[in-house]
């Protein structure tokens, strides 16, 4: 399964400020990490929303509406995403704990996103039924 | 019903085992019990961390309490044990810093070791599977189980016996050199697509069966890209993967039937792992040696994964890569691949004259591909009456119903008298 952890922005990250030669070099170890642990699928860090715009409907079945960035909401805009695949939700949580704090002075903040995927079907409580009756079947048939 | 407690435990060792135990392996020699040394840690570690806080380094943590657990064990089993001298010896020689070097950059050379040993050829294919899964991929015994729908004791003695095979042949912890590097090499990468297709294949039998082995070899493949670089064959599989798991959406259709890749719908194709792939490929090419069979199947799947919709395939160029792998795996039915691709390419009856050539290989006769092939090509030219015969002899070879119906229909669709 896929999940995407992102990185919000922060009045540092609007401001075009660039992140501590620090913080670049952790970040860069963790992605070695992910790299070497053969979970990461993509990552990348996005520009400023002051050459963003946001296309909106307002009116159901009507014209979309353009707004220009910067937008205000910093917490509300995402500055980057790393996209991994993993086996369990709690192994997706145990590679986000250890994403460096991506702001360092206290703004920072990841979320942790499941990718929709409609092929996995683990977490469907019908398919572990089926799993569940079938491997009972197979226990049966093997021991006996 | 697991408690959270049990599952973080899972997640951790799934992070952290394959690395503990490559390094720990090092210092032991045993990957028994080195696995052991590094479960106890980690059970020490579930018990201390919700007090004193998740360290800095979970994994540095982890490596210094399971070392520290084995110079113990050692001390403890003195005179029971007769290794004791080497473990002794080893526990002198490995010091913090060797730990931390275990950790930092010799851990890729620590991890190649203990894929070389887990895929020993003293071992059986399945068991090399097995463990396998269980010590580089950090999968339960229950999860090994079902993605091969077998009990969990059978794949609990599996790995019993293969780790008590490894200590008893004293199977050194060591990654292979110079020629015998080529032949193990090809044994670790075998395994882990015999995985991958185990994985894709029940993926289309029944597809309720989650493709967690497609996943897992996957990711092994990934991994060891990582730390043998250097290897062309290596970015060959992964490369191939990556394009054929680009296709998992596109290749069932709601009612669960395969799609042929010539049927599937290209927008499914999932863009994000043809890039990969094409990446990995590039990286096969860059080492400079000639491709092999994995890096030339992966190009073969790369001219399909390339051409936007089924008519823009470069058939041409399949036809040539298919002849180059057939020089380096010489096979009747990489042979009729070829064929089908110089029939795409240049026409049927080039193609025809391929196949009926190979109708006297003894290896393909009951294949049910070759007279599907033939029927296919016979049908291009006109020959209705012969492709209706072909059709109806592969569907009485098809190894399944489903693809024994399509064949059926086939030759239904031709008609009785052949029109």
């Amino acid at each position: 399964m896929r999940f995407m952890m992102i990185v919000k922005a922060t009045e540092d990250t609007e401001a075009g400020v660039m992140p501590s030669q620090e913080l670049v070099e952790a970040m860069q170890r963790y992605n070695e990490e992910l790299v070497k642990a053969g979970v990461l699928l993509a990552a990348d860090g996005l520009m400023a929303s002051s050459n963003a715009i946001r296309i909106s409907y307002p009116e159901p079945g009507g014209k979309p509406k353009i707004t220009d960035g910067p937008f205000t909401e910093v917490k509300e805009i995402i500055a980057g995403y790393t996209l991994i695949e993993v086996k369990s939700r709690e192994e997706a949580i145990e590679w986000a704990m250890r994403m460096p704090d991506p702001h360092g002075h206290g703004a920072g903040q990841i979320e942790l996103r499941q990718v929709f995927d409609p092929m996995d079907l683990s977490g469907n409580p019908e398919t572990k039924a089926k799993e569940a009756a079938l491997r009972e079947q197979l226990e049966q048939i093997n021991n006996g | 019903m697991r408690t959270a407690a049990a599952e973080r435990i899972d997640a951790i060792w799934r992070i952290e085992s394959a690395r503990l135990i490559a390094g720990l392996a090092r210092i032991v020699r045993d990957v028994g019990l080195a696995e052991d040394l590094a479960h106890d840690a980690l059970v020490t570690a579930l018990e201390r961390w919700p007090e004193s806080g998740i360290p800095d380094n979970p994994g540095a943590w982890l490596m210094t309490t399971a070392k520290r657990r084995a110079i113990d064990l050692l001390r403890r089993n003195k005179l029971r044990d007769q290794k004791y001298e080497e473990y002794g010896r080893g526990a002198e020689l490995y010091t913090v810093q060797d730990v931390e070097n275990a950790l930092d950059g010799g851990i890729g050379d620590d991890l190649l070791r203990l894929i070389f040993t887990t895929c020993h050829p003293s071992l059986s294919q399945e068991a090399r599977v097995a463990l396998t899964l269980r010590l580089l991929g950090g999968l339960t015994i229950e999860e090994i189980a079902q993605a091969y729908l077998v009990a969990e004791s059978t794949i609990a003695q599996r790995i019993v016996r293969a780790k008590r095979t490894l200590s008893a042949g004293k199977v050194p912890f060591e990654a292979p050199e110079g020629v015998e590097l080529a032949e193990r090499l090809s044994s670790v990468l075998e395994v882990v697509y015999l995985m991958f297709n185990e994985g894709y294949a029940a993926s289309s039998g029944s597809s309720w069966i989650r493709p967690l082995l497609c996943q897992e070899a996957l990711r092994l493949g990934r991994i060891l890209a990582e730390i043998a670089p250097g290897e062309p064959e290596v970015h060959g599989l992964v490369a191939l993967m990556e394009i054929q798991s680009s296709r998992f959406k596109a290749r069932v259709s709601g009612s669960g039937e395969l799609i042929l890749l010539m049927d599937q719908n290209r927008a499914l194709w999932d863009q994000l792992l043809i890039r990969r792939g094409l990446t990995a490929l590039e990286r096969a090419r860059r080492q400079g040696r000639p491709l092999g069979p994995y890096a030339l199947q992966a190009a073969i799947a790369a001219c399909h994964a390339e051409a936007r919709t089924a008519q823009e395939t470069d058939w041409a160029r399949i036809a040539a890569l298919y002849e180059a792998l057939s020089r380096v795996m010489p096979s009747p039915i990489v042979e009729l691949n070829r064929a089908v691709a110089i029939a795409m390419a240049f026409g049927p009856a080039f193609g025809l004259q391929l196949v009926d050539a190979l109708a006297s290989e003894s290896a393909l006769q009951d294949y049910h591909l070759l007279p599907s092939v033939r029927g296919d090509l016979l049908v291009k030219l006109g020959r209705m009456e012969e492709a209706r015969s072909e059709f109806e002899r592969a569907a009485s070879l098809a190894r399944n119903v489903p693809e024994r119906e399509l064949l059926l229909q086939r030759a239904a669709d031709l008609g009785t008298d052949g029109t």
